[in-house]
């Protein structure tokens, strides 16, 4: 049976590890040891439970899509209701665990990067609950084509920075962030929103996700009475999916499909597809897949979601990709986009362009997949991409133009 | 075999009473055809060691001045492959010692074997890469040893005193002190940091120690070289190369007198 702990070092098979300069060493050590103390404290897995379900709203619902399934005409599908939480996102969750870690240290300003914007709103919500200082790093094209939750962000009191250099995306939010750890190592952490850089952030960002699967491994079992063939979630950095998937490892007849950005096509610098196009390098901290070319430079990536956006994968799924325990597959701009019309048009959800991703490929499978049943994390609501539906989606917007 | 430049290189500082001066360059910056003649004029200018920086597309300990470098030698076509050209350039002019300044995605890239053998091969000394930690770099030490290439690290105001009992085991040459937290760039005082930092190594190993981080007045530099080996500069060349390509004069004349300037700080004769 697999299982998918790393080692000591943070190593998932040869993934992971801590690739950073060392005056950021000894700070990861501390958050290392701050957090296994915590993870086994009674007193700090309580409140973060009361946080999850009183503040965040967890258990979210595992919906049974009865009118997306019966037009498909196959398998049963099932939604994991992340987009339900506080917030809007799953990213919530991890927020949670590390405010209180952060409180636990000592540190009392936060720093994070964000690319859609989900990761940046969370953290600016804990932040004023918690009373931090916090400050949230985003790529300037970022924060064009997510102009709402910068202002939400600015809303809830954090200070939103952009970012001019590369691609004005997330990676190089990231980079601004890790800048401005270094540089106020004592006083500030550094609140990483996804399963990726220097351990113990990929595992910590797991286990605070890691309640996603556990939910919907109860609820299916309740509801059906048995494990889903096919767990279905989007990766970017990989944090939704690696929190479904994990509770659903050992169980080695249920497949995990792990949705990348196929942005505009599969060519060099149109997505962000990196088990497609990309190979094993270091970035932000981790070694896993990357989309690089033959001398090492980090590539630029396109997707229509920011938040799936990013040249390397969170190292774990690189191990279950090599272990052939997950599959990875790409879905472009466009089959994003019609997968959201669909699921808003016959359940009455807008889903975040980033969960479309996964409802993309569930529907690509579903009618050749009678009988079987599936669950689809749907990470995110769509809210914050309203003005991208808009503008890839001209015809709804004025239909009496476009007769 | 390698004639072991860097280790010769500070016997000769400490025969003379004399306080090291490492210039760091971005290779490539504005052009890799230009580098050498760069260097030559670093060189005239009393720098004694030079750190020949990879460009990298995401310089996460770089501030902005030397991310701007990098930004233009990767334009202008800049690769490992180029840098270690470049190397070779240097050394058929001159026998200062040369140390790689890199992140660890190109080298990786490249093979971490291949580019030992490469190295040594081009006239390259040793190698310091920016985000490798002790920790992962086995490999890395060995291909480099093996080649007969110096490891340098770096330690931090960060580091307790494990990390800095690693950091001394795995360095051959030199060893690096950040003189302070954050990335590279010009400051205005210097960190408080660095005393202590330097007593603590110097009772970890007897190899030399390095200083550098934020050092870009002479006044610095001499405060700096009273208690290391040697004293490192970046950012002040990086940004002199690039005011020099704004005001079209030539970076190379910028260069020796940055270097010249700074140098003067250096004290003159020790213990």
């Amino acid at each position: 049976m697999l299982t998918s702990q790393p080692d000591s070092l943070g190593h998932f098979g040869p993934y992971g590890g801590r690739f950073v300069p060392e005056v950021l060493m000894a700070p990861l050590e501390e958050i290392e040891q701050a957090y296994n103390e915590a993870r086994t404290d009674p007193a700090f897995q309580a409140e973060l439970h009361s946080l999850l379900a009183d503040y965040a709203g967890r258990p979210t619902p595992l919906y049974h899509a009865r009118r997306l399934s019966e037009s498909l005409g196959g398998a049963r599908i099932y939604l994991k209701r992340e987009d339900l939480l506080h917030t809007g996102a799953h990213k919530i969750n991890n927020c949670l665990g590390q405010a209180l870690l952060a409180r636990r240290m000592g540190k009392r300003r936060i720093i994070a990067e964000t690319g859609a914007g989900q990761h940046g709103v969370a953290t600016a919500t804990v932040c004023a609950l918690f009373g931090f200082d916090c400050v949230v790093y985003m790529g300037e094209e970022d924060m064009r084509r997510q102009r709402l939750n910068v202002f939400r962000m600015r809303l809830l009191g954090a200070k939103v920075v952009g970012v001019s250099t590369g691609s004005r995306t997330l990676k190089d939010a990231i980079s601004e962030a890790m800048r401005d750890w270094v540089t106020n190592i004592s006083t500030t952490h550094y609140l990483l929103g996804s399963a990726l850089g220097a351990h113990p952030y990929p595992l910590m960002v797991r286990d605070f996700h890691r309640v996603i699967g556990e939910e919907a491994r109860r609820q299916i079992l309740e509801k059906e009475n048995l494990l889903p063939d096919s767990v279905f979630a989007c990766v970017g950095g990989g944090s939704n999916a690696i929190g479904i998937f994990h509770p659903f490892i050992a169980d080695e007849q249920v497949k995990l499909i792990g949705v990348e950005a196929g942005g505009r096509g599969l060519s060099e610098g149109e997505h962000a597809a990196r088990f497609s196009g990309g190979s094993p390098g270091v970035l932000h901290g981790a070694y896993s897949y990357l989309l690089q070319n033959r001398d090492g430079q980090v590539l630029l990536t396109h997707s229509v979601s920011a938040g799936l956006d990013y040249a390397l994968v969170g190292p774990e799924h690189a191990w279950l990709h090599d272990q052939h325990r997950a599959e990875y597959v790409s879905i472009s701009d466009g089959e994003a986009i019609q997968a959201a019309l669909t699921l808003a048009r016959t359940e009455g959800i807008i889903p975040a362009l980033e969960s479309a991703h996964a409802v993309a490929e569930a529907l690509r499978r579903a009618p050749s997949a009678k009988d079987q049943v599936f669950v689809v994390n749907l990470s995110g609501r769509g809210d914050k991409d309203t003005d991208i539906y808009r503008e890839r989606l001209p015809e709804i917007d004025e239909p009496e133009t476009h007769r | 075999m390698n004639p072991k430049r860097i280790a010769s290189y500070f016997d000769r500082l400490k025969r003379e009473g004399r306080t090291g001066f490492i210039g760091y360059i971005t290779a490539g910056d504005p052009s890799p055809d230009l580098t050498p003649s760069l260097v030559a004029a670093m060189v005239r200018g009393g720098v004694d060691l030079i750190e020949l920086g990879v460009p990298f597309s995401d310089p996460i300990a770089d501030g902005p001045v030397i991310q701007r470098g990098a930004a233009r030698a990767l334009a202008a076509g800049t690769t490992l492959a180029k840098v270690l050209d470049i190397a070779a350039k240097i050394r058929e002019q001159s026998e200062v010692p040369l140390l790689l300044f890199t992140y660890l995605n190109p080298v990786l890239r490249y093979g971490l074997d291949s580019l030992a053998r490469a190295a040594a091969a081009h006239g390259i000394d040793g190698c310091l890469l920016t985000d490798l930690s002790v920790e992962e770099a086995g490999p890395y030490s060995t291909a480099m040893h093996n080649h007969g290439l110096d490891t340098v690290f770096l330690a931090a105001p960060t580091s307790t005193p494990r990390r800095l009992s690693l950091t001394a085991k795995y360095s051959s040459g030199f060893v690096y002190l950040v003189s302070r937290t954050g990335v590279t760039g010009e400051r205005q005082t210097l960190s408080s940091n660095v005393e202590p930092l330097v007593q603590a190594m110097r009772e970890r190993t007897s190899l030399p120690l390095a200083v550098g981080f934020g050092i870009s007045t002479p006044e610095q530099v001499r405060q700096t070289g009273s208690l290391a080996d040697a004293v490192v500069v970046g950012s002040a060349f990086e940004r002199a190369i690039e005011e020099a390509l704004a005001s079209g004069a030539d970076p190379a004349a910028a260069l020796e007198a940055r270097a010249r300037a700074l140098a003067a700080g250096l004290p003159s004769k020790k213990r």
